[in-house]
């Protein structure tokens, strides 16, 4: 072999070396979890798709489920890692995550409103667009960068404002702080007195749109496809004339390629999440956070000011949760306080995914949101759909007291129908009964018994000059 | 204490805790423009207003009652909540549910006996409290006047409902986790609170529901000075029937002409009913061994097992008044209202919330009180802020307790 | 709480104020310790009554007495757990008073708990890990950031080393990767004093820090110890196991009822009418 093949040799096998146990360390058996999981969800999916659509529109169907499916699955896994920073590591018990969530919204839009809507906002990409000297579109794309950044940064702005007083408090007083907080937030944004205002600095006039709504910008992953992203008359990009027609002939329609686009987008986001989080988990600052858990006296007794670090790890979360919320309702163009994702009960549902999963685990909170929003969101509309069509049950009746009265009569088949017809409710029983079941037997949830300890080498790994006795891997 | 003294200890108490000298600087700012506002006196500068303003009596008035009936009820729910809290160590996250489905239970029954007095409806739509097809509120005219003894038995199925509810739900889920921590126990209650709410979604579905028409109406006003009082009863369908009308001999306000209260029947009896379980929970917790072993217990549980007080038997009896309580404070509110939702108690609980932690944890007198103080912050704010704002208002309020005096203004975790 | 204004003076530098001190050596300078007038109140029981003492350098000086003497409330009052109701500590010549608990563990003075409080879900070695002062990755930016973590890292290795040569010493290497809450109470005490270790203090106070450990391996951390005051370390340490005070520390204090009752060596204390008496007349 030549002197310069031995040289490559050697630095791939440096890098090997170097990368190798890292990498086998912290991803291959966690990101392998994941991807089973999801390929385990998306079989059943696949199934429920071939048990519900019609054949002639299955590829379509299909590809339209899956979509929503993972989607669903990474924003849970967003809000799960988020919340999973505040409580599973540092043992902070917020249950104020939609309000953060609605902050981060509610900055976007109202930074990104064109001054001439209803409700005006500040049109900063427009505002971008005009000053900056390089392509407009660019600089209108880099204007919506800048206002989820502020976004991000407003998030954070209130939960230090709530944290630097909250935080000493003992968890369930937390617990109530938070939600109230964020009930505070969603009767703000309702408020018809916030609707529209002006600033008295400069005679700015803003507005949340109080009950009516307000606008989200046109979602940025439409310009990969569309020459202009808010009109779709105008024509399509090269990217979009050579992938549209393609799929339209196996039956996927354009819509649900712009959705897997800006999901495949958000999973992107997702492995962000998951690096920065194993990040902060592995390292000194992620021991402070665990023994502020166990006992911040502890901590503090050993000179570590625990109150900054609470302070500085509040503000991470809640920045991450308005990332979040920013990502998931603004796919949808529009918002108001109404909406779901704002409600105390969006918040709940993140605690349960992350309890399926494991609080304090990493990996635990992208699978406790997956399996959440899979099987426990969306799973069972799936299968009382199947279950309606294979049965060929007769009309439900429209209310519970008929099909009880039904059932007293020995037939039991009307309830049957009716709990099926009614399944959105049941679902919610069934969450609730999970909770609970959980917390009596199993609160450790799938994968928080494992043992991540925190540091930024593996402790158990003792280097060559000591003894020989140390033992590789963990658990 | 000379002057020099006394601005000496001013000083050092604003530099040691400025929370409270803030707090206690905006309350006397409130309380002055109120009083300006009552006198009708308005401190204007140029064209900025910044005193005063006007506040009509009546509308005061108003304010008050209003925030009095809301502030019993929730004070009735609290007392509850705030039971469970100090004698089972947890913040129930359900309680507010329980407070929905004590009003689903009684009205369901209240709206048989209702339908089957008048023959109108079948069972299954009356016990459902009207899902589906069948007679509206205005065909079952329910109200206190009309229809006294379906009322009475809602009230007391509502009761008996909630606290069997509460007993089989603490055998089923808080009495394996006894000894568990709070926050475990927290989360359950969560479960709990999902469980029962969209139980009574599937069951009863989740539309808003009328629940009385008509009733009667008592009336302070003044006619050209002189104070009257009517009571005057208005059924659907019927015309208003004045039941009497007394006016104030002697005693001349000028010529003063307008209604000064207006409080229905299903206020009053809200407001009477609330103040006799009070009272009635007052002579147990005093009287009887029952309540000072509850006393006990909530001071210190490794204490009440020690000296022997069966403290299986207290959380069951928790759970009995508590639930109890909770259950006819459901009821009341729906009859109140006048309508009834799935969502009645889950939106009311964090209020309720305020409340106790307002009156201090444990202390059953503080619930009440902290309820009629919550309910009065509720509807008074009204004169400086917006509507769409009280209820914040109420939130900031148990916000800034929980910072800076979380035992409540009552203080101490005692029952009594 | 707020932290407490310092006369800026440099530790271990003598200031005109520690002559005011009851040194028995009668060399001011010497004293890191000192505590002046100490008092706490809780509600109406009076825990620490006008408490005054003296530790000197590269010390290991016994604080003893009868339960409910107050010793953990005045280690309490010196770390920052408790704000004191009156009196002032100074550490190495710095007003520490009622500063709070980590800025006086971040100045050298460490406490260990009488009861063992372990990070119960964190590993052995995640718990030693965490005690170290002046871990860079300690900061946000510094754990995150690509190019700053390797730093991290790097520091991290060393401390790795130090920890495992740690617990081998203290004989529970076998336990590394157990999660401290499943130690027993004797190894959860060592585990509490080699956590404390490993924060490089310059004094330490050790409450009852053998209870429950084997007489071999207390043999073993008294030598230690003895090395370690050699190295510059001083230690306060609280024990109700006379021979262990007697024989190790050259000071005594004793404390009853929440003020000092007496101080000196071994053979004043045993002779102290009124140290017997405490202990004996018992009226705690």
């Amino acid at each position: 072999m030549s002197d310069r093949q031995l040289d490559v040799r050697e630095a791939v096998d440096t890098v090997v070396e170097r990368l190798g146990p890292v990498v086998e360390r912290i991803f291959a058996r966690d990101i392998s979890m994941i991807l089973v999981a999801m390929l385990g969800i998306y079989v059943l999916f696949t199934i429920f798709g071939f048990l519900l659509i019609p054949s002639d529109a299955l590829v379509g169907g299909l590809a339209n489920t899956l979509q929503r499916v993972t989607f669903l699955t990474a924003v849970y896994a967003m809000l799960v890692l988020a919340l999973n920073l505040h409580w599973g590591y540092t043992g902070l018990f917020n249950i104020g995550v939609a309000g953060f969530m609605a902050v981060g919204v509610y900055t976007v839009a109202v930074l990104t409103n064109p001054t001439t809507a209803s409700p005006p906002g500040l049109g900063v990409p427009m505002a971008f667009a005009a000053t900056l000297p390089i392509d407009p579109g660019v600089a209108h794309f880099l204007g919506l960068l800048f206002s989820v950044l502020v976004g991000m940064l407003a998030a954070a702005v209130v939960g230090a404002i709530a944290a630097v007083p909250a935080l000493r408090l003992r968890a369930d007083y937390l617990a109530i702080v938070t939600v109230a907080l964020s009930e505070i937030i969603r009767l703000s944004l309702l408020s018809t007195t916030l609707q529209e205002f002006t600033l008295p600095v400069a005679g700015v006039e803003l507005g949340t749109g109080a009950g009516r709504g307000i606008n989200l910008p046109t979602n940025p992953v439409r310009a990969i496809y569309y020459n202009d992203p808010t009109n779709t008359a105008a024509g399509l990009t090269p990217v979009g004339e050579a992938i549209f027609p393609a799929v339209d002939a196996v039956g996927i329609n354009s819509t649900v390629v712009v959705g897997w686009t800006y999901t495949l987008f958000l999973i992107l986001v997702v492995a962000g999440f998951y690096w920065l989080l194993v990040r902060i988990g592995n390292s000194p600052f992620g021991r402070i956070l665990k023994a502020i858990r166990e006992d911040e006296e502890v901590a503090q007794s050993l000179g570590k000011d625990t109150r900054v670090v609470k302070v500085k790890v509040f503000m991470v979360g809640c920045a991450l949760m308005g990332l979040a919320g920013i990502l998931w309702e603004g796919s949808k163009g529009f918002t108001d306080p109404t909406s779901t994702t704002f409600l105390p009960l969006q918040t709940f549902y993140v605690f349960i995914a992350l309890i399926i999963g494991g609080a304090g685990s990493n990996t635990g909170s992208v699978l406790g949101g997956a399996l959440f929003a899979s099987l426990l969101f969306e799973g069972p509309t799936f299968v009382a759909r199947i279950f309606s069509e294979y049965l060929e049950l007769d009309t439900a009746p429209r209310t519970f007291a008929e099909a009880f009265g039904e059932l007293f009569a020995l037939d039991p088949t009307p309830m049957l129908a009716y709990g099926l017809e009614n399944i959105s409710a049941l679902r919610f029983v069934l969450l609730g009964l999970l909770l609970i079941v959980l917390m009596q037997y199993r609160p450790e949830g799938l994968l928080g018994h494992r043992t991540e300890e925190a540091a930024a080498v593996d402790l158990r790994d003792r280097s060559p000059a000591a003894a020989a006795d140390g033992g590789g891997g963990d658990e | 204490m000379g002057t020099a003294d006394i601005l000496a200890s001013g000083r050092d108490l604003t530099v040691e805790r400025p929370a409270a000298v803030l707090v206690g600087v905006l309350a006397a700012l409130l309380a002055l423009d109120f009083v300006a506002k009552i006198a009708g006196f308005e401190l204007t500068v140029g064209s900025t207003h910044l005193l005063g303003g006007s506040l009509p009596i009546e509308r005061l008035l108003t304010l008050v009652w209003d925030g009095l009936v809301m502030g019993l009820a929730i004070g009735l729910a609290g007392i509850g909540l705030s039971m469970t809290y100090s004698i089972l160590s947890f913040a129930n996250f359900s309680h507010g549910d329980l407070v929905t489905s004590g009003a689903f239970a009684g009205w369901a029954v209240t709206f048989l006996i209702a339908g089957l007095v008048s023959g109108q409806g079948d069972v299954g739509y009356l016990l459902s409290v009207g899902s589906g097809q069948g007679p509206t509120s205005a065909d079952l005219a329910i109200n206190v006047v009309s229809t006294p003894l379906a009322i009475v038995l809602g009230l007391v199925v509502a009761i008996a409902a909630t606290i069997v509810l509460s007993l089989l739900i603490d055998r089923l889920v808080y009495e394996p986790m006894r000894g568990e921590g709070a926050i475990s126990l927290l989360i359950a209650s969560i479960g709990v609170a999902l469980v029962l709410r969209y139980l009574i979604v599937f069951v009863f579905t989740g539309t808003n529901r009328g629940l009385t028409s008509g009733g009667g109406r008592l009336r302070v006003l003044g006619e050209e000075g002189r104070l009257v009082f009517e009571a005057v009863v208005n059924q659907p369908g019927q015309p208003r029937e004045v039941l009497f009308s007394l006016g104030l001999p002697v005693v001349r306000f000028g010529d003063y002409t307008a209604e000064l209260m207006n409080v229905t029947s299903n206020e009053l009896t809200l407001v009477v009913i609330a103040v006799s379980l009070m009272a009635g929970l007052h002579v147990l917790l005093q009287r009887t061994k029952l309540g000072k072993s509850m006393r006990a217990m909530a001071d210190n549980e490794d204490l009440a097992r020690v000296t022997g007080i069966p403290t299986e038997r207290v959380i069951r009896a928790t759970w009995l008044i508590g639930g109890g309580l909770t259950g006819a404070s459901g009821y009341l509110i729906a009859l109140e209202r006048g309508t009834l939702s799935f969502n009645l108690g889950w939106v009311l609980l964090l209020l309720i919330f305020a409340a106790v932690i307002l009156g201090g944890i444990g202390s059953v007198y503080g619930a009440m009180a902290g309820g009629v103080v919550i309910g009065l912050a509720n509807t008074v704010s009204l004169v400086w802020i917006p509507s769409s704002f009280t209820t914040a208002a109420a939130f900031a309020i148990m916000i800034l307790m929980l910072l800076f005096k979380p035992e409540g203004l009552f203080g101490g975790v005692t029952t009594a | 709480m707020s932290d407490a204004s310092s006369p800026d003076a440099s530790a271990g530098e003598p200031t005109e104020e520690a002559a005011a001190g009851t040194s028995t050596t009668g060399e001011p300078e010497a004293t890191p310790l000192r505590v002046e007038g100490l008092e706490k109140r809780f509600g109406g029981i009076t825990a620490v009554d006008g408490a005054s003492f003296v530790v000197e350098e590269e010390s290991l000086t016994g604080l003893i007495g009868p339960n409910g003497a107050g010793k953990s409330t005045t280690f309490n009052c010196i770390t920052g757990i408790h704000r004191p109701d009156g009196g002032r500590v100074t550490f190495e010549g710095e007003d520490v008073t009622g500063l709070r608990p980590h800025a006086i563990a971040n100045r050298g003075l460490v406490r260990t708990f009488q009861i063992a409080r372990e990070l119960d879900e964190m590993t052995v070695l995640e718990n030693l890990m965490l005690a170290p002062r002046g871990q860079v990755g300690e900061n946000l930016g510094y754990a995150v950031l690509p190019g700053l973590r390797d730093q991290v890292v790097e520091q991290e290795t060393d401390l790795r080393e130090a920890v495992w040569e740690t617990l081998e010493f203290f004989e529970i290497d076998h336990l590394a990767g157990e999660y401290a809450g499943n130690l027993s109470g004797g190894q959860r005490k060592l585990l509490e004093l080699a956590r404390a270790l490993m924060v490089e203090p310059d004094m330490l106070l050790l409450d009852e820090p053998f209870a429950g450990v084997n007489p071999t391996l207390e043999e073993k951390l008294l030598d230690r110890i003895h090395q370690l005051r050699e190295e510059g370390l001083t230690f306060l340490l609280v024990e109700h196991d006379m021979d262990v005070i007697m024989e190790n520390c050259e000071h005594i204090i004793v404390m009853h009822q929440g003020t000092v009752l007496a101080e000196g060596d071994a053979d004043d204390i045993r002779s102290d009418e009124r140290v017997i008496d405490a202990y004996l007349g018992g009226e705690v």
